[in-house]
């Protein structure tokens, strides 16, 4: 199309819609990529998940509409209900990263010879891979050879097999978790500390402050925003806490220390599953315990937004 | 993917013996394009059996470009369905009985009653009733192995005990071997079939075949008192002491050390444990086998013997050479040679095949073909729906760890079947 094959007046015309509506469609166009992305990869699925647990499919032939059925079954499985309550372990005892994070990062925000060695010594956990983490922790232990039988042996305790006993191996497996988790928590507030102003802390020494009330009133308010992203990677962690299971115990012994991710695999994927219905169910209830924090994390995050 | 790489000297002396009598066979028809494998035969022996199997029949057909994929044998197991229904190959490694049942009924695995008229049928009658569902079959075995218990001959020795034919024998000689301060069974329950094995063969023993058949067919209830009668059969030896301590955190390689090092004098185990225990220095002087004994007395015996098959899945491009390779795998020929010592190590399927000179084969073989005539299960993972295994099995292993918990299980197990087979 050539400018003269048009009357100015309407090429005008048109240029000025065009110019008009840049702005407004510019942002829109630089989304589009992001957007259908995420929405083919994440909110679709999540609405075909709520399909297809409606259904009895076992992945190959005709999946069958039971209505409500498969979450029927679910308020009657015990196996949902341990993995539920293990879930929920995870999350409370998951949070002790945070504390146990700033402690190790207070402590090493000190400048002495060879301080970054310690720091990423302290960090390594964090670097190596979750299964590697579950390996370590089961090799310690292990109840013939490990090494915290050893240990306990020295205070004259008796052996104790942790992954193999349902009342302690959900425990075993969180501090196994946790030590990665610290260190990644530490990482946070070590970069939040270097952002702390000296001068308020400064000031707040003038006026008497010291150790515990300073760490409390100085220190902590300006770690907050380190503080809710070490709360909001831990909920994220602890809710998705699979490799450490299926390497230290694959859900056992007898399906005690199976978390809710861990079931729906369990149920729609391995070896012995492929009830996808089930499987989607139990993801269903996943995502609307996932949803509360979801919600949460949005709301707190828009309220910051608007204080500004 | 893999290459097929070199197989051993043996593998290709005998092959040029072999080609020769099938190439007189299989001259007429004349196969070309493309026939791709996909095998879960990732171990290292028998990788290099499968690799070999495959350049043999390759050479028959030099016209024939063969694509061998070796899939790991857990990932296998789940990656199966999608590429039997998105990116079928002509030719998929499965098992036999109950395991192949979902991929039938969805019509995943192609109908090959056509192989099986005529003299394949004779020749692999022992595992034809495996291979059939709804009156036809849906591929062909190519190896099974025994079950049994695996034990320390030299501990046996040193104590003065014999090979059990009873249970009550089987009680006392535990005994001894508890005072001398040894446990009488390795077990590594983790990933939960093992306690199935113990659970196949204390029910064929107590209730026989045809009930442990039911059983597992969905046919009888899980609180039925015979199946309690296992139950407390199996529970005298748990009671004893029998197993290992925290069998419930190890695989079963993990257990093969109390074995080996003679901390536990035997394993109830297919016939592929004898590898591993050999490596570790257990020689036939040092171990033994011996048929799981008699409980009941009227009961009579039935054995575990898994069979491992191939398919061809219906959605095959090339039909015609993947019939002609599941003809090629039963060959009585191949089937010795597959089968030896140097390659699988365990049991042909045809009749017409000679079982490798192998202390374990040998026995084995006898015990199966002569000494089990109450019947031949699968194994009970391979029995049972895949739902079902799964939810008895976690139940065998706590009740194995507490014993005390046996109603409650038994109720779960009851509550599942009524769920699952209707």
């Amino acid at each position: 199309m050539t400018p003269t094959a048009m009357p100015t007046t309407e090429y005008k015309k048109l240029r000025s819609l065009n110019k008009r509506n840049e702005i407004a469609i510019t942002p829109w166009l630089f989304l589009a990529p992001g957007v259908l992305f995420f929405l083919f990869y994440v909110i679709f699925p999540i609405f075909q998940s709520f399909d297809v647990s409606l259904y009895q499919w076992d992945g190959l032939g005709e999946a069958r509409y039971v209505g409500l059925a498969n979450y029927q079954e679910l308020v009657n499985d015990r196996a949902f209900e341990i993995s539920l309550w293990n879930n929920l372990k995870w999350l409370v005892l998951y949070l002790l990263a945070i504390p146990a994070g700033l402690f190790i990062a207070l402590f090493l925000n000190q400048t002495v010879t060879g301080i970054r060695l310690y720091k990423s010594l302290f960090f390594f956990p964090f670097v190596i891979s979750q299964i590697v983490v579950g390996l370590v922790f089961s090799w310690f232990y292990d109840p013939t050879f490990g090494l915290l039988n050893v240990m306990l042996g020295w205070v004259g305790l008796g052996p104790i097999n942790v992954l193999g006993d349902p009342q302690t191996v959900t425990y075993g497996i969180i501090a196994a978790g946790l030590w990665p988790q610290t260190a990644y928590c530490m990482i946070l507030y070590l970069t939040g500390l270097n952002a702390v102003d000296p001068e308020q802390i400064e000031a707040g020494r003038l006026d008497g402050a010291k150790g515990a009330r300073m760490l409390w009133y100085i220190i902590l308010p300006q770690l907050k925003p380190a503080t809710f992203i070490a709360f909001v990677v831990t909920i994220i962690g602890a809710l998705r806490s699979f490799d450490l299971i299926s390497i230290m115990t694959n859900g056992g012994p007898f399906g005690s220390s199976r978390v809710l991710s861990f079931y729906m695999f369990e149920k729609a994927l391995s070896e012995y599953g492929f009830r996808m219905g089930y499987g989607a169910a139990i993801a269903v209830v996943l995502f609307l315990i996932m949803l509360v924090f979801i919600a949460y994390f949005l709301w707190s995050m828009f309220q910051e937004e608007r204080g500004r | 993917m893999c290459s097929v790489s070199k197989a051993s000297l043996t593998v290709v002396t005998a092959m040029s013996l072999l080609t020769n009598v099938a190439l007189a066979q299989d001259k007429t028809e004349k196969l070309s394009g493309e026939l791709i494998i996909f095998s879960d035969m990732s171990n290292p022996a028998p990788r290099a059996t499968m690799e070999g199997m495959t350049k043999r029949f390759g050479e028959m057909h030099p016209d024939l470009e063969i694509k061998l994929t070796v899939i790991d044998r857990e990932a296998y197991k789940t990656q199966i369905r999608n590429f039997l229904s998105a990116n079928p190959p002509d030719v998929a490694n499965w098992y036999a009985a109950n395991r192949m049942k979902p991929y039938v009924e969805a019509g995943l695995f192609e109908d090959v009653s056509d192989l099986w008229e005529g003299q394949i049928s004779e020749e692999l009658g022992s595992t034809k009733a495996a291979m059939t569902l709804d009156g036809k079959q849906w591929g062909v075995p190519y190896t099974y192995y025994q079950w049994g218990v695996y034990y320390r001959k030299d501990v046996y020795e040193e104590l003065g005990l014999l090979e059990p034919g009873t249970f009550a024998e089987l009680k006392s000689n535990c005994q001894a071997i508890l005072d001398s301060g040894r446990k009488c069974f390795t077990i590594g329950s983790k990933f939960l079939w093992t306690a199935g094995g113990w659970f196949d063969y204390i029910n064929m023993r107590t209730n026989g075949y045809d009930f442990h058949a039911a059983l597992t067919g969905g046919e009888i209830p899980w609180t039925d008192d015979r199946v309690k009668a296992t139950f407390a059969n199996w529970r005298e030896l748990i009671d004893m002491g029998a197993y290992v301590d925290n069998h419930q955190s190890y695989s079963w390689q993990e257990s093969l050390p109390f074995i080996v090092k003679g901390e536990a004098t035997a394993i109830l185990i297919g016939n592929f444990g004898v590898a591993p225990m050999r490596e570790g220095g257990l020689d036939d002087s040092k171990l033994d086998f011996y048929q799981f004994p008699k409980i009941a007395e009227d009961v009579a015996l039935a054995e575990d013997a898994p069979t491992d098959t191939f398919h061809i899945p219906s959605g095959a491009k090339n039909k015609e050479a993947a019939r002609a390779f599941l003809r090629f795998v039963v060959s009585a020929e191949n089937q010795t040679l597959i089968n030896n010592g140097k390659n699988l190590g365990q049991l042909p399927v045809n009749a017409n095949s000679s079982v490798d000179d192998d202390k374990f084969l040998k026995e084995g073989f006898v015990m199966l073909s002569a000494n089990s005539s109450g019947g031949v299960a699968q194994f009970f993972d391979r029995d049972t729906p895949a739902e079902m295994a799964s939810v008895a099995m976690e139940g065998l292993q706590e009740f194995m760890v507490l014993p005390d918990n046996l109603d409650d299980i038994l109720a779960r197990l009851e509550q599942a079947r009524q769920r699952i087979y209707k």
